[in-house]
């Protein structure tokens, strides 16, 4: 094992969204958001989402973190943006499948599968899920939460 | 040159020999927790095999054996640090321990409402959230001696952060997340003018350093085992004889006791006093074993070998275009943080993992020094005496490898 796993964990795509983040910013309009955390390595975001009823009308997140855990952010709001929150729920559960190692529903999943070799990585799944755990926390309430990933 | 002969040392450390993803083992994580030579794994299981019962208080054979090793390790780290007695060493789980056993039991009954608390910027989160928690109980304030953009402690305003109402300065000896040496005997020399006790936080100077607690003069010195090549879950305090019998005990149980009725407690002498319930005696054989390696091989050719590779490590990485090393204090030991332009540390960790170089990415339970410089976290390498000059190419390798991923 060598370079050649290394490029499956840093695939062109992941390499792109660590470089140029989409929907890096604050949202003055949102009306969830949760602030996450992997004090591990320091990672730490803030996800923003603005929900119409029960469709996601916008997604954006900022913060700082390894390339692993600000590419997968970035995907996750490019991937959420106009979901219902039953969708944005079974997609939330494929990824973490995909991140476990357990069958999953590519097509559901879509552009995401490019963070399938993370779970070749088991100290990096964290980074990886930050973005994810944040997002859910925000979904169930629209306080300022805070979640904790180690 | 090195006076050492790294062939046969790399030997004593069988952990050394293996393969790491199809590459040798390169194991630059020594300032979290040092690898453990054969010398100090065999002293720990013929222990188990020979002599294993508990201490202070058997007639039969074993016990005998059992305390006398374990007080005879206890001299060893007298001998270790050079203080003047054995009643002077405590045996604690680490340097954690020993700084929480201080705040709590010499600290904490002297404390008023707005007195003080001095410790510095570059301290290791052990070193910080003792003090808070003492803070919090007692109403005290902390103060925080500054740091400079090299990462050297900033002394201007030293003297002023000494005052009448300063009950302790605690301050580490080297920087763990920079590997700055301190100048604390200077310190020591200033605060003993106010009266004000001092503890060094040895944990980082111990593995690299001769270290004469009479000489410095500190009050208190605590360190880890597990950072000097002996076992985990062993650490030693070492304080002045006068102020440990002062204080009261930390934790009750038996061996701290020499009477005990409904009424009343006898407290035992030092240094059984805190060392209450039944101790890490395997450990504290091994920690007794590791200074003889130590001594044995001579801690300052140790000290001379790991520098030149400190220097060369510097020399090459400040080489490398978009590398920015972090702490660059006039006197370092071991360690070398770096930061890859446009790379997270993290992401730095994996590659090198995949390249069976292990180093410590992260914030190094120094967060304050993060913040400092305004960067979440930083990529460590820090060497033993173990480490060879090829570990250092191994590591500028890793850098280019980044690098070239990431291009
Ligand atoms: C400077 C310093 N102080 C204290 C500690 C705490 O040591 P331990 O965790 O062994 O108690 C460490 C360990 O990382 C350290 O580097």
């Amino acid at each position: 094992m060598s370079s050649a796993d290394l490029r499956d964990l840093y695939q062109q795509v992941i390499m792109d969204h660590n470089k140029k983040p989409r929907n890096f910013r604050e949202m003055s309009d949102a009306n969830h958001l949760a602030h996450g955390n992997n004090p591990l390595c320091g990672d730490a975001l803030v996800v923003f989402v603005k929900l119409d009823d029960d469709v996601i009308d916008d997604v954006s997140f900022q913060g700082s973190g390894c390339a692993i855990s600000v590419a997968s952010a970035s995907l996750m709001t490019e991937a959420l943006k106009g979901k219902t929150l039953a969708e944005a729920e079974a997609l939330y559960e494929q990824v973490h499948k995909q991140m476990t190692g357990e069958d999953v529903d590519s097509a559901t999943l879509g552009k995401l599968a490019v963070l399938s070799g993370v779970k070749e990585f088991p100290a990096r799944v964290k980074c990886a899920t930050l973005s994810w755990h944040t997002m859910h926390a925000a979904m169930d309430s629209d306080h300022n939460l805070s979640v904790t990933t180690e | 040159m090195s006076r050492l002969d790294l062939q046969a040392i790399r030997q004593d450390f069988p952990i050394l020999d293996q393969s790491i993803n199809g590459h040798p083992l390169v194991y630059l994580d020594n300032a979290a927790s040092s690898q453990k030579p054969i010398q100090v794994i065999d002293a720990v299981a013929n222990y188990y095999r020979k002599d294993n019962a508990n201490v202070h208080r058997g007639v039969h054979r074993l016990s005998q054996r059992a305390t006398d090793a374990y007080e005879g390790a206890r001299d060893k780290v007298r001998g270790f640090v050079n203080a003047k007695s054995d009643k002077e060493i405590i045996f604690v789980r680490g340097a954690t321990e020993a700084i929480n056993l201080v705040a709590q039991s010499f600290v904490r009954p002297q404390l008023q409402v707005g007195d003080e608390i001095l410790i510095s910027h570059l301290e290791h989160h052990a070193n910080i959230v003792p003090w808070q928690i003492l803070c919090e109980q007692t109403g005290a304030k902390l103060k925080v001696i500054p740091m400079t953009e090299v990462g050297e402690l900033d002394l201007s305003t030293f003297d002023d952060l000494l005052t009448t109402r300063t009950k302790i300065l605690a301050v580490g000896h080297v920087s763990n997340a920079l590997g700055t040496i301190n100048s604390v005997k200077e310190m020591i020399v200033k605060a003993h003018a106010k009266n004000i006790p001092v503890l060094i936080d040895g944990a980082q100077a111990v593995p690299h350093m001769v270290v004469d607690v009479q000489d410095l003069d500190c009050d208190f010195y605590v360190f880890s085992g597990h950072k000097m090549f002996a076992p985990t879950g062993i650490g030693a305090l070492y304080g002045k004889q006068d102020l440990l019998a002062e204080m009261p005990p930390w934790q009750g149980g038996g061996d701290m006791i020499l009477s005990v009725s409904f009424e009343h407690t006898q407290y035992n002498e030092l240094p059984y006093k805190f060392e209450a319930g039944t101790p890490n005696i395997a450990g504290t054989i091994g920690l007794g074993a590791a200074i003889d390696y130590m001594q044995n091989l001579g801690i300052s050719n140790l000290a001379e070998h790991e520098h030149n590779l400190l220097v060369a490590a510097t020399e090459k990485v400040n080489a490398i275009d978009g590398v920015r090393i972090i702490g660059t204090a006039e006197h370092k030991a071991s360690v070398l943080s770096f930061m890859i332009e446009g790379v997270h540390p993290h992401d730095v960790g994996t590659i090198f993992d995949q390249q069976g170089v292990a180093i410590r990415t992260g914030h190094h339970c120094a967060q304050p020094v993060m913040q400092f410089y305004g960067i979440p976290a930083t990529a460590r390498a820090s060497f033993a005496f173990y480490n060879t000059m090829e570990e250092v190419d191994a590591l500028v390798l890793g850098i280019k490898k980044v690098q070239e991923l990431f291009a």
